[in-house]
């Protein structure tokens, strides 16, 4: 075997060389100061793989198993990025007494579900893309049953360990179609032979199921909701935007090399899923009084719109994506460390109604909490209003009637979003309550992620060079 | 020519605005009031400098007239290469002129409310208004083109309201604030209206179309479309210089602060109409004369309408609220009965500007010296009103042992408004009536008659204020408070303003000082002479007017006009309630408009609109309580759903 074919894929080697390093660094660091020196090394650690991925060059390994391009090496730039904020915010959870002799294990666990991201996104070959998968999968039950001695937490990572079985199971199965309907696995084989067969059409779809399921689409959303809540709220963050984004980009992308051919059929299948996700998580999310579970509708509705981006299969779509992703990652880390900081600080309480007269208190961390939700639900000047624009247009750009339909509906449900998102932000500045949370002083790991991402959502959306970037790098 | 520096006049008040509206509430009194008032010392000094620079210093071109100088002019919008919406700052005569007067009565007014608002609440917000309110007038009068012009107008209207309604916890102020506020943006309406027709059918917001020669044929096959739309402008105009009848908001204005009366609600704001149509003077004397003569008309009968009402107001600040209105229509006549020239248009001559265009000079001579005497007698008022807190003209009486200086500033600005030689309202009254006489003898002998009520009416609010029976000595029994003089930081203001209104006076009746030498109709220089058969009249007239208001009004009691009270109720009682103006409104508003137009359509807002929504928000609620149950927490039924939508969708693919 030839070893050298290793240099071709140098993020995916640094990053094991991190996995490896966290974990002897945990094995032989002792003492009390054991956890922030652990948090230190991983988030220095992550910086450099930031760089590494942002200076990767195009490259193939292994006759064509691994692939990548310029656009896969921004999304893992992006990726790396969000996965340095939720390690940084991750801290004050680390640091509890039953959780901090884990710390680095959380580390490990993170960087190898990364690394199944990075598999994934840059797989040449439906089995390596699976491999891929399942690696970010299995990891993530892990994190998920992270409090296990919460029923909470070990409830929800056995409904994800169930569900993500079965649906893996669902897309091994669309994937043996696609090979009884191309003769091959490899994506460029198969984009060459595919036709508009049954047999093909029931590979694509039960292939998109089974990636359904990771972006938490409807109907395949079940498992977000009490997954979502009963997982420590970190890693309910990193569910909702790494792991979601790594997933759309891949779909996004067999969709577009591998089933090129089939385009219009997919296009259908997108329509539907859309409107539906966006939909119903809307409605859901308008009922929700717990705000971990409301994220998690919140988030469904959001990879709504992030799938708009892949209608019309164009480069410009893939740009949106990459910029809605990166958009996401900061309003929704945003939000989920004020969330972090109140269930930490707060006796563990995620209730929306704690939430009540919670600008008295902690005006910073709800004036933050409130840009946060405006960039989420698309206010402009905020950065969330052009990522909205962008994929809408992407979609627009497709020219046919059901897009224009699916983008009125999706243009709809951006105001009934408004509506659940100053749900929020009425009970952090209006509601009065005789017993609003304490006053709670942040530690410096919070400071620094929610500087991170409210900087990412004003300056996304002022300085049109960060879309310029993507694009640069994508078209 | 360097005019480089003109940006700190408009800069300095809007950072005073944002520093005290900001941050004031952590200020003290004191600081906040220094902020604003040493803001804009430096910004008189500025306005100063640049008319002296102006007229003195750069003086006039080869060509013999003062040259029109744009500082500065930043493209904001451009619509197309004539259509350019810019920023700017221009140097007119009127303009420079404008620059003084603003900068004068604005910064006596910050001295003087140093003491008029001591110890007030919301101090600080009282200076952030009067700051935004100064850069917004000075931004009015500088605007490079009339689009710019509107957006400050609309900042000024935005202040006066913020203004008037200050003591907003009295209803009356705020009844007071919105009906200013509604009445001038109706009038604005307008405004808009007329500016959209012009820019459409000319195609530039610029005031000055003999630049731009290649525009004069864009206008030439629609001879409809100039007058209405200069005349449509005027009617903003009027809504803000509270012309008959679009001026019932002026009175009911008073509600606010007196300083605040004294620098928008005579001195500067409601001047903007007149400077509205000074500015378009070129436009209107090419192509509207016949708009400028119904100006003229509308403004004569406003002038004598609230003449009229001042004689039988009993509020202080309603008689004074009445005289503006009434000096205002004299300003506006004075414009409007000017004449075109020689072939059509303004014509370069001197003689043009001594006969057909002298209106031009008088109008806003006499804004000048209105300016100045009007805004005294409103801090002499404010001065008063200080001393026995009452408007009422029962509780004053007698004051002139009390509050010496005042009774002397108000002395003298009485004399000029009325018209007496050797003060400033003299000098430009005089103009007005000649060039009155000019245009038709008949709209002459109006103006003098209109001139003597004047005398009259100020001349009996001097003596019901100062002379006559005293309330304190009559009520001293009772408790009342034996009247003081202001402090300091009020009566300066008023010593400075009546000087000026003398100095303006004795040096303007002598010829020494000519107004004409630096604003005129066609920009040429000329020297005024008087026309002693008409200055003289009306000397006459004037002294008249007071000495029959010494009759009535100076002895202790008042028997003859309370005679002619008992015998003419009707006239009397129709004059006190401003002859059924507001009624009149009320009635149009609320009985037409409110019940006939508004209600329907609040029927339709109401129960279609809002209807619609509602449904559209109960239907999402309803639906997100029906599809609750779906997320039962179950995995087994996850499943299901995950399989069946599966199977679902390939079906779907399948038959499509």
């Amino acid at each position: 075997m030839d070893y050298s074919q290793f240099f071709n894929m140098i993020p995916e080697a640094t990053l094991v060389a991190i996995l490896i390093i966290v974990f002897l660094a945990d094995l032989i660091m002792k003492g009390e100061k054991k956890v922030s020196s652990l948090a230190l090394l991983m988030n220095v650690l992550l910086v450099v793989q930031t760089a590494v991925c942002l200076t990767a060059e195009p490259s193939s390994a292994f006759g064509g198993l691994y692939v990548t391009g310029d656009a896969v090496n921004v999304m893992k730039v992006i990726l790396t990025a969000g996965t340095l904020i939720v390690c940084i915010m991750a801290q004050p959870w680390l640091g509890r007494a039953d959780v901090s002799n884990k710390a680095g294990e959380f580390y490990a666990l993170v960087a190898s579900t990364l690394l199944g991201m990075y598999m994934m996104m840059s797989s040449g070959h439906f089995l390596m893309f699976f491999l891929g998968l399942e690696m970010a999968s299995v990891p993530m039950a892990c994190l998920v049953a992270f409090d296990k001695f919460r029923q909470n937490s070990a409830e929800g990572a056995a409904k994800f360990v169930l569900t993500a079985t079965f649906s893996s199971g669902v897309m091994l199965y669309g994937i043996s179609f696609i090979y009884a309907a191309a003769g091959t696995l490899y994506f460029d084989d198969v984009a060459a032979v595919i036709g508009n067969t049954p047999l093909a059409i029931m590979g694509l779809v039960f292939f998109f199921s089974g990636l359904g399921f990771k972006i938490s689409l409807v109907p395949f959303h079940f498992w977000t909701a009490d997954t979502y809540q009963g997982a420590p709220t970190p890693v309910t963050g990193y569910l909702s935007v790494v792991s979601k984004g790594a997933a759309a980009f891949a779909l996004m992308a067999i969709l577009m090399k591998v089933f090129a051919p089939m385009i219009e059929y997919w296009e259908y299948l997108l329509y539907i899923v859309i409107v539906l996700s966006i939909t119903i998580a809307n409605l859901f999310a308008i009922r929700q009084t717990e705000l971990k579970r409301f994220m998690a509708f919140s988030s469904i509705s959001q990879a709504g719109y992030i799938m708009l981006a892949v209608i019309g299969g164009s480069a410009m779509g893939v740009a949106a994506l990459s910029y809605y992703v990166l958009v996401y990652v900061v309003a929704n880390m945003a939000v989920f460390t004020v969330i972090n900081v109140v269930e930490t600080r707060g006796n563990g309480t995620t209730k929306m109604n704690c939430y009540d007269g919670f600008y008295q208190t902690n005006p910073k961390l709800a004036l933050l909490m409130t840009l946060a939700l405006f960039s989420l639900a698309g206010i402009p000047p905020f950065a969330g209003m052009f990522s909205k624009f962008f994929v809408f247009m992407a979609a627009a750009q497709q020219g046919s009637f059901w897009a224009y339909l699916v983008v009125f509906v999706a243009l709809i449900n951006t105001v009934v979003s408004l509506y659940y998102y100053l749900l929020i932000v009425k009970a952090m500045y209006i509601k009065n309550t005789d017993t609003p949370l304490p006053t709670f002083s942040s530690d410096c790991n919070t400071k620094l992620a929610l500087t991170l991402c409210t900087a990412g959502i004003v300056a996304f959306g002022v300085f049109s060079c960060v879309y310029d970037w993507i694009a640069g790098a994508v078209l | 020519m360097d005019y480089s520096y003109v940006f700190l006049i408009l800069l300095l008040p809007a950072l005073s605005f944002l520093v005290l509206g900001l941050a004031g509430m952590k200020m003290s009194h004191k600081v906040a009031g220094l902020i604003g008032t040493c803001s804009l010392a430096v910004v008189t000094v500025l306005c100063y400098y640049t008319a002296i620079k102006y007229f003195l210093i750069d003086g006039r071109d080869a060509t013999g007239l003062f040259p029109t100088v744009t500082a500065f002019d930043f493209v904001w919008i451009k619509f197309s290469e004539l259509l350019t919406f810019t920023i700017g700052f221009r140097l007119t005569p009127i303009s420079v002129m404008m620059l003084i007067v603003i900068s004068t009565v604005s910064f006596m007014v910050h001295i003087y409310s140093f003491g008029y608002m001591h110890g007030e609440k919301g101090f600080q917000r009282y200076y952030a208004f009067l700051s935004l309110f100064t850069m917004s007038m000075l931004g009015l009068v500088v605007a490079t083109n009339i689009f710019q012009m509107y957006l400050f107008w609309e900042l000024v209207g935005v202040s006066s309201y913020l203004l008037i309604g200050f003591y907003y916890p009295l209803h009356s102020a705020v009844a007071a604030s919105k009906k200013a506020f509604i009445v001038t943006r109706f009038a604005d309406l307008f405004f808009l209206i007329g500016i959209l027709f012009y820019s459409f059918y000319v195609g530039t917001f610029s005031y000055d179309l003999t630049a731009m020669p290649e525009l004069h044929q864009n206008v030439a096959g629609v001879a409809w479309v100039m007058p209405m739309a200069l005349f449509l402008m005027f009617i903003g105009g009027a809504g803000k210089s509270a012309m008959f009848p679009l001026h019932i908001w002026l009175p009911d204005a008073m509600e606010g602060p007196t300083p605040v009366s004294a620098l928008i609600h005579a001195a500067t704001m409601v001047v903007a109409g007149v400077y509205l149509v000074a500015s378009l003077f070129p436009l209107f004397v090419e192509f509207a004369p016949e708009a400028l003569h119904w100006i003229a008309y509308i403004a004569a009968f406003t002038a004598f309408y609230a003449a009229a009402v001042a004689c039988c107001q009993s509020d202080i600040k309603r008689v004074l609220a009445f005289s503006t209105i009434s000096q205002i229509g004299f300003m506006l006549v004075a414009l409007g009965v000017c004449l075109p020239g020689e072939t059509s248009g303004v014509d370069n001559t001197v003689e043009y500007a001594d006969v057909n265009g002298l209106g031009y000079m008088a109008g806003m001579y006499h804004l000048f010296t209105h300016a100045m005497f009007k805004a005294c007698l409103f801090l002499g008022a404010g001065c008063i009103i200080h001393a026995v807190h009452s408007n009422e003209k029962m509780y004053m009486g007698g004051l002139r042992k009390y509050m010496p200086i005042t009774h002397v500033t108000f002395l003298i600005s009485c004399l000029a408004i009325a018209g007496i030689p050797f003060f400033s309202g003299f000098c430009s009254k005089d103009e007005i009536l000649v060039a009155c006489y000019n245009f038709s003898p008949v709209m002459g002998v109006i103006m003098s008659a209109i001139a003597t009520m004047t005398a009259f009416y100020m001349f009996r609010l001097y003596y019901v204020i100062f002379w006559g029976k005293s309330y304190y000595e009559t009520h001293k029994a009772e408790g009342a408070h034996q009247p003081h003089e202001a402090p300091l930081t009020m009566t300066v203001p008023l010593i400075v303003l009546s000087a000026i209104t003398m100095l303006v006076g004795i040096f303007g009746t002598l010829h020494v000082f000519e107004f004409g030498e630096f604003v005129s109709a066609n920009g040429i220089g000329f020297g005024t002479h008087i026309n002693w058969a008409i200055a003289g009249t009306s000397t006459v007239l004037a002294i008249l007017g007071i000495c029959l208001a010494t009759y009535m009004y100076k002895g202790e009691e008042t028997p003859v006009a309370d005679m002619l009270a008992r015998r003419f109720p009707k006239l009397h009682q129709a004059a006190y309630r401003r002859f059924y103006l507001d009624e009149v409104w009320m009635f149009v508003t609320h009985k037409i408009i409110f019940r006939c137009i508004s209600t329907p359509i609040a029927w339709f807002d109401r129960h279609v609109i809002d209807g619609t929504f509602n449904f559209m928000a109960w239907g999402a609620n309803a639906a997100g309580e029906t599809i609750r149950p779906w997320q039962s927490g179950d995995v087994r039924q996850y499943a299901v759903w995950f399989i069946t939508g599966t199977v679902a969708l390939t079906l779907v693919l399948l038959c499509i």
